[in-house]
């Protein structure tokens, strides 16, 4: 008897923006110089609010955080294909995508200062709480597809997570339920090769991480993630394809992080200066400075201005960060569940 | 015998027992080049090579499922899930798998092995980071749940946990990582799990306590003729050592960093009026956590048992 093929497959990668800042003019989004250069602008401000944040934990002014840098044009290129009524479920390292949707400055700092009660979001935004358990909102991300498809909003559900989180049970359990719902979901990977000390390698022995997708029916691809062209045409496209009902979509974008894991890790022990060296030519940002450039729309001067705008922005929300009062004791029990057991209201009252 | 703190005397411990048991290996998320996220695990696979330190994929389900395959399978996997609050994806495994494995089989297989994981509250880390809901475990027989509280005792009892024949849930309390140091000996000794250490000799109230609120028990009670009793092994509890304390003193506080409904404490309360209430001349009391998710850093001082709350309960029961 003749072997049937069964399932044959191949694995895209998608490139805009090369290393050097050329695009290529057919694949280049459909975006105004106006757009592009806010694009720009949000990423340079998740840069400088990542400095901030990292110079803040090392004076004590906030807890433990989550470095992005080097993931700026994952995040904002993919945050910039939604809008307020599509629903993110993040993980802890997406403060770019939370910037570009508007998420104030000073409540983000404020949660990794260790106060929760920045983790209610905006009314405008329909953002889940920063997730800590790796992996653990893919499946919920699942269900909020399937209860957008059950009201007919035409919205898309976004879930972020790292290389890392495509190791858990939940991961496999979220794109399988996606697959066989056919959900209007896009899974976005931003696979900055490390989860903490380990490698990609020895997260995974496939080829890609895109593939996986192909396996519970789905298209997976896999973009450039420091291009913010690529990432925000694979997103725009997965977006419109969830809202139109033609199911999930998951876009690997290939990034680096190129600061520790967080401000309580030292990634010295594990990786070496060359990698970070060879990534830093890779900059994100720098990328897109190259292509501005050549298309006559950024200069250092505009840089200038640009980060002066930004460092504003940081900086108010830094004050209004520290000119929060702390939360009082009495905060522990608020909303823990809609009425207070007996026993929780006596232990309020002694606070 | 060297002054160490708790990192170096479980270290000390997994890398005395590795040499001894070739059967004895590590498994987790960065326990190998990276040493562990709190270096509990530093240096261990450049001794020991990568086949007994492995570093895992972020899987804590498979870890646990193949810490099980291994100990069923005659090895002594030491699996470190990294933070309390990620054993809850390890559950299943744990519970319905590790914990009766040796019922199940009607001991045809058994569980041998020691789960790790760092504990409790007061470093200021992110969510999940600081839980302390050993009371979940203790309810599964079938499993052993132990909480050093300090440099020695937590090599002893590692290693007899490591010697253990059935599964062992073994609490580092995070707080004392480095806060604490003491003599810890370099040959071999062994503190028997299911005993508790009388921590303090005294004549008037017990107080019950484990993991590191033992530490802060001890600042409280100064000025107090309290005994106190550092549990060391949470199940089996010495319920014995306990009646007895309370049959001398009389009264009975006890403290953990857990909420209280359901709470470790509970359970020690029911044993005592079982089995010494007329011995008690005060209520028992409690101080513990509010029935609360543990906050993050600007409010885990309002949720952790503090020296006054702890000296409150002492004048209270005393006093009554
Ligand atoms: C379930 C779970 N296990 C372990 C951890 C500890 N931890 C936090 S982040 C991390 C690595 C995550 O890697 P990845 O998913 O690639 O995301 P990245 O941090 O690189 O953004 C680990 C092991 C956790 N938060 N949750």
């Amino acid at each position: 008897m003749p072997e049937l093929i069964l399932a044959d497959f191949h694995v895209k990668r998608l490139q805009v923006l090369n290393e050097k800042g050329e695009a290529d003019p057919e694949l280049l989004p459909e975006l105004s110089d106006a757009q592009m250069w806010r694009m720009y602008e949000l990423m340079l401000l998740a840069r400088i609010f990542d400095e901030r944040a990292v110079a803040l934990q090392r004076e004590g002014r906030i807890g433990t955080y989550p470095p992005i840098r080097g993931q700026e044009a994952a995040q904002v290129g993919s945050a910039f294909a939604l809008t307020g009524k599509d629903w993110l479920f993040p993980s802890f390292r997406e403060m770019g995508a939370h910037l570009t949707l508007g998420y104030p400055v000073a409540q983000l700092l404020q949660y990794w200062g260790g106060d929760e009660r920045a983790q209610k979001a905006p009314p405008q935004l329909n953002i889940f709480p920063f997730c800590v358990a790796v992996g653990s909102q893919i499946p919920q991300a699942a269900g909020a597809a399937l209860a957008a498809r059950y009201r007919r909003d035409p919205v898309a559900v976004v879930t972020y997570f790292g290389d890392g989180a495509t190791s858990k049970g939940d991961f496999h359990e979220g794109m399988n339920l996606a697959g066989v719902f056919n959900l209007p979901l896009v899974f976005i990977c931003q696979n900055n090769q490390w989860a903490i000390s380990i490698p990609l390698k020895g997260q995974t022995a496939s080829a890609s991480l895109a593939q996986k997708a192909i396996a519970y029916g789905f298209e997976g691809v896999q973009v450039d993630g420091n291009d913010v062209f690529a990432v925000y045409r694979a997103t725009r496209q997965a977006v419109e394809k969830a809202r139109s009902g033609a199911g999930p979509t998951f876009i690997e974008c290939l990034t680096y992080r190129m600061a520790d894991h967080t401000t309580a890790d030292d990634a010295g022990r594990y990786r070496s200066a060359e990698e970070v060296a060879y990534w830093e030519e890779r900059d994100p940002i720098l990328r897109l400075e190259r292509f501005m450039e050549g298309r006559g729309l950024w200069n250092p001067q505009k840089r200038d201005e640009a980060a002066a705008r930004g460092a504003a922005i940081v900086d108010a929300g830094v004050a209004e960060m520290e000119a929060l009062s702390p939360p009082a004791a009495a905060e522990l029990f608020e909303d823990v569940l809609a009425t207070l057991t007996p026993r929780q209201a006596g232990q309020r009252k002694v606070r | 015998m060297a002054q160490l703190n708790m990192v170096q005397a479980i270290n000390l411990a997994l890398a005395q027992e590795m040499e001894r048991d070739d059967r004895v290996l590590l498994l987790g998320e960065d326990v190998g080049r990276d040493g562990g996220v709190f270096r509990v695990t530093e240096g261990l696979l450049e001794r020991f090579g990568a086949d007994r330190v492995l570093d895992t994929p972020l899987c804590e389900s498979g870890i646990m499922g193949a810490a099980i395959g291994m100990a069923a399978y005659g090895l002594r996997p030491v699996p470190e899930i990294q933070f309390m609050g990620f054993t809850y994806s390890a559950f299943e495994q744990l519970f319905a798998h590790a914990a009766r494995l040796r019922s199940r089989s009607r001991g045809r297989y058994s569980c041998p092995m020691v789960v790790r994981t760092p504990y409790g509250g007061g470093i200021k880390a992110p969510e999940l980071h600081e839980e302390s809901t050993e009371a979940l475990f203790c309810q599964v027989p079938g499993l052993k749940v132990v909480v050093p509280s300090g440099p020695y005792v937590a090599k002893g009892l590692l290693v007899a946990a490591l010697r253990d024949p059935d599964p062992v849930l073994f609490l580092e309390p995070t707080r004392l990582y480095r806060l604490l140091r003491e003599e810890v000996p370099d040959g071999e000794y062994l503190v028997e799990l299911g005993r508790a250490r009388v921590a303090r000799q005294g004549g008037s109230v017990t107080v019950v306590a484990w993991g590191s609120m033992l530490e802060r028990v001890l600042k409280a009670v100064e000025g107090y003729d309290a005994e106190v009793l550092d549990l060391l092994t949470l199940n089996p509890f010495d319920s014995e050592a306990i009646v007895a304390s309370v049959q001398k003193t009389g009264r009975l506080v006890i403290v953990h960093e857990a909420a209280k409904t359901c709470g470790f404490g509970a359970e020690i309360a029911a044993t005592v009026a079982e089995e010494a209430i007329l011995h008690l001349r005060a209520p028992i009391l409690r101080v513990t956590a509010p029935d609360v998710p543990v906050p993050l850093a600007k409010l885990i001082d309002h949720y952790l048992p503090d020296v006054q709350q702890i000296r409150s309960a002492l004048d209270e029961v005393l006093q009554y």
